[in-house]
């Protein structure tokens, strides 16, 4: 039985919801049960954002994410409110802009340059949501990648599809080729 | 990878696109979280089927286009959250004594008064029922989930065509926001009810007599030859307004009449694992989502919960909660306020059986778990 | 007997009207009526929409499709029937306090989509059906009920404020000058657009009475002495303009009407299929 239940945290305006979105199509198109929500603050821009998604091969009750068994970080202020809600032997991917990383030895905590593979790889921040999908995918096979790529040109505007799978591919090959600042105790890399 | 007509849908975007299967044909509102996107969506998709969306002025006027269009012969909607519900109840007034079919979407967030606009509440189940002044009956109805949101989003048009009156949605900020998945159906497989519409002479019509064997008046539209009148003052069968008391009280039975009448056709409820339940748990909307889990993991205890659910808010289910007070050892009432439909729950259900109330206003749902605790610690 | 006119256009088995004797509600009434007439317009096109007030109870007389709305609400009742049905010909019937205090914002709005919905405002200086209170319109230092030492509020000017607010015809007539009344809801109602027309009308009840006015017949004389005709008022000065107010078509202007505009939206659409 999978029922797996993550939490993308950040700002305002990062694109997490649309994140969540994408996660939750992909793993419908695997014929599996979601659902999708979000908390935001009165912020259209900045502020804490949070996007939530439960996937699950059981009928779904409870829409909400308490315990998550996954969370993004995007952000130090997103980190630091929500890691401990992290369940045990689960899995923090976080932006390496982050500068506190937080003490739990019980998780698994990579710390990957999303928001700058972003920038300076792809030339467009405004992908690095999409570039943590990839992170997500790689590190969990959630959802197949044959949804996830489906889903993500499904979601975005119409010309950027080629840009927003190169974003993908990028998440990918930063787990794939993630060796350092990696911690927690079910770090492969260690 | 499975293909199926299946969509990921937001609860509000299911309402839209629903209302427009029923025959949704013009919408007017106000943005006010968490409704906004009804409006958005209904902008975007009416003209697109030949309708007509406006963002009005402010939300008393969105209520009154609705109820006008309605009257012009258009099935029409709006939507909104707490303190617009508050400013539209003037106009679900208006529309209960002129027996104007709309329909009112109320978008739950946390109250009274501005409150918190982004969180979820469930805190105008009175107010949808006792909301505007003087002495009706309403229709409200509340689903707990997007495929839900979709078929009671019908049948609130259904029902607002068939008994001419408002039907109020509830839906929360939950359930209104998040997504899931909905498998929309064909053209021609939901069942669409539309008004009666008179065919006798126009010199005959009479715009509030009831016919042999109808529920409500037949109803003509503005600009199809039956000149008639509107008034939201007491009127008699021609429509035109009278001081009479014996007219006065004829109507008002009526209009209470033909809703409190025909539960059996207008309330609906769902239960899960009560045929053997000691303790039931009566919820809605999100919070029964919540309450369903807790079902479950009260039962792995060793402890028969099951859950009562009302789809129809409004009329009161009694009869399906007294026969559920009959054949359980106790009640608890969750709601995501301090006790409003309790009252009624304890009202009807109480001389049956011990009824509590768990509710919580902080702006989150409530947990399975916090039910679990509830319910063990009663 | 009542006349062809009474016959034709009013449910006369709702006769007599409940306004008092004196009140001008009813000759207002009528230049509507018969302004309909002179254009020969279908009675089943027609839609008479209403507020609450003294004024608004003419929609019940009228035999065409009325609503009695509520208080303040008739322009965001007929801006939906209007936008369900664009081929009817709607026209508002409203007074002073409907109008322009709980109504006004519906009022500077649906002149601002500029919707073609005639609007017709029954001045009369007061809320009569509550029994004489001030009202936006009544003049500073006037008396009402709720005014008893007089009125610190300053009144509007109603056709002022739906000129800037965007109306495509405004004008101003008065139960004495009732020919120019029904030209202008003529004009009014073959406007393209939003036309507000405000009739001063006289209520010896409560506002003349309470502000010693006189008969009906002296408010009416008043009525007659201090109207001034537009082209005649733009040539008087600051002085002799004082006590007097203006009548006539106060302003006219072309731009693109609220439900065609609409129309443009949908045939977008229909024309992609």
């Amino acid at each position: 039985m999978l029922h797996q239940e993550l939490r993308l945290t950040g700002s305002g305006g990062q694109g997490l919801i649309l994140a969540g979105i994408i996660l939750a199509e992909a793993a419908l198109y695997d014929g599996l049960n979601v659902v999708q929500s979000q908390s935001y603050g009165p912020e259209a821009r900045g502020g804490a954002s949070k996007a939530e998604v439960i996937i699950s091969s059981r009928e779904i009750n409870f829409p909400k994410v308490n315990k998550c068994d996954l969370m993004l970080a995007l952000t130090q202020a997103a980190c630091d409110k929500y890691y401990e809600s992290i369940k045990p032997n689960g899995i923090l991917i976080m932006d390496k802009s982050i500068p506190n990383i937080p003490a739990r030895d019980d998780i698994t905590i990579y710390v990957v340059p999303i928001i700058e593979t972003a920038m300076n790889s792809l030339g467009y921040p405004m992908v690095s949501n999409v570039i943590a999908l990839g992170t997500i995918y790689e590190i969990t096979k959630i959802v197949s990648k044959a949804s996830l790529e489906k889903a993500v040109c499904n979601r975005i505007p119409r010309g950027t599809e080629e840009l927003n799978i190169r974003a993908l591919e990028e998440g990918y090959n930063l787990i794939r080729n993630h060796k350092e600042e990696c911690y927690g105790h079910g770090c492969r890399f260690n | 990878m499975i293909e199926r007509n299946v969509k990921l849908m937001q609860g509000n975007e299911a309402c839209v696109e629903a209302a427009i299967t029923a025959g949704m044909k013009f919408y007017a509102g106000y943005p006010i979280t968490p409704s906004t996107e009804i409006a958005e969506i209904s902008a975007e998709r009416l003209p697109k089927v030949g309708g007509k969306f406006i963002q009005m002025e402010d939300e008393i006027a969105s209520i009154s286009a609705v109820i006008g269009a309605s009257i012009a012969g258009a099935k029409s909607m709006t939507a909104t959250s707490g303190p617009g519900f508050s400013l539209k109840q003037e106009g679900i007034g208006y529309a209960v004594i002129t027996e104007t079919p709309c329909v009112i979407v109320n978008v739950q967030r946390g109250g009274p008064s501005t409150g918190m606009p982004t969180a979820p509440g469930q805190g105008d189940i009175m107010q949808a029922r006792w909301g505007t002044h003087g002495d009706h009956s309403i229709i409200a109805l509340y689903p707990w989930s997007v495929k839900e949101i979709y078929y009671t989003t019908i049948k609130a048009f259904n029902l607002a065509e068939k008994y001419r009156t408002p039907v109020i949605l509830l839906l929360d900020e939950v359930i209104g926001h998040m997504r899931e998945s909905i498998e929309l159906p064909n053209e021609g497989e939901v069942e669409i009810y539309n008004r009666k519409k008179p065919t006798c002479l126009t010199e005959e019509y009479k715009p509030y007599k009831v016919k042999e064997g109808d529920i409500v008046p037949e109803m003509a539209g503005f600009g199809e030859g039956y000149r008639f009148h509107v008034t939201g003052l007491v009127h008699g069968e021609t429509g035109f307004p009278t001081n009479n008391g014996k007219i006065a009280e004829e109507l008002i039975r009526r209009l209470i009449g033909k809703i409190e009448d025909n539960k059996d056709d207008i309330v609906e409820t769902d239960e899960y694992l009560l045929d053997d339940a000691d303790i039931a748990i009566v919820a809605f909307g999100s919070t029964a989502r919540a309450a369903k889990s807790a079902v479950d993991t009260l039962r792995e205890e060793g402890i028969k919960a099951g859950l009562f659910r009302p789809i129809t808010i409004w009329p009161l289910a009694d009869k399906p909660l007294v026969e559920l007070a009959k054949k359980v050892s106790r009640i608890v009432v969750v709601e995501m306020n301090l006790g409003q439909y309790y009252l009624e729950v304890d009202r009807v259900a109480g001389k049956y059986t011990k009824v509590d109330r768990f509710g919580r206003v902080n702006g989150d749902l409530i947990t399975p778990q916090e039910i679990v605790d509830f319910v063990k610690e009663v | 007997m009542p006349s062809q006119l009474v016959k034709e256009y009013f449910r006369t088995e709702n006769l007599p009207h409940i306004w008092c004797p004196g009140c001008g509600n009813g000759i207002v009434t009528r230049a509507i009526v018969k302004a309909i007439d002179n254009l020969g317009l279908n009675k089943d096109e027609i839609c008479v929409v209403s507020g609450i007030g003294c004024s608004s109870r003419a929609s019940g007389y009228l035999d065409f499709n009325t609503v009695h709305t509520t208080h303040g609400r008739a322009l965001a009742f007929a801006t939906g029937i209007k936008l369900a049905k664009p081929n009817l010909n709607v026209i508002v019937i409203t007074g002073d306090g409907d109008a322009s205090a709980i109504g006004g914002n519906h009022l500077i709005h649906a002149a601002r989509r500029n919707i073609d919905i005639t609007t017709i405002v029954f001045n009369n200086n007061t809320y009569g059906m509550t029994g004489g209170q001030y009202s936006p319109t009544t003049p500073t230092g006037d008396k009402g009920t709720t005014a008893p030492f007089g009125n610190i509020d300053t009144n509007f000017d109603l056709c002022e404020l739906a000129k800037a607010a965007g109306a495509t015809y405004v004008s101003r007539s008065t139960i004495f000058t009732t020919n120019m009344l029904i030209k202008q809801v003529e004009n009014g109602i073959k406007n393209k657009g939003f036309s507000f027309i405000e009739a001063l009308t006289t209520c010896p009840t409560y506002y003349g009475r309470k502000n010693r006015k006189g008969e009906a017949v002296d408010m009416m004389v008043y009525l007659k002495e201090n109207a001034i005709n537009i082209a005649a008022y733009d040539k008087l000065s600051e002085e002799q303009r004082e006590g007097k107010f203006v009548v006539g078509e106060i302003y006219k202007s072309n731009r693109p009407e609220y439900t065609e505009e609409y129309q443009r939206i949908i045939d977008s659409f229909s024309k992609g299929v």
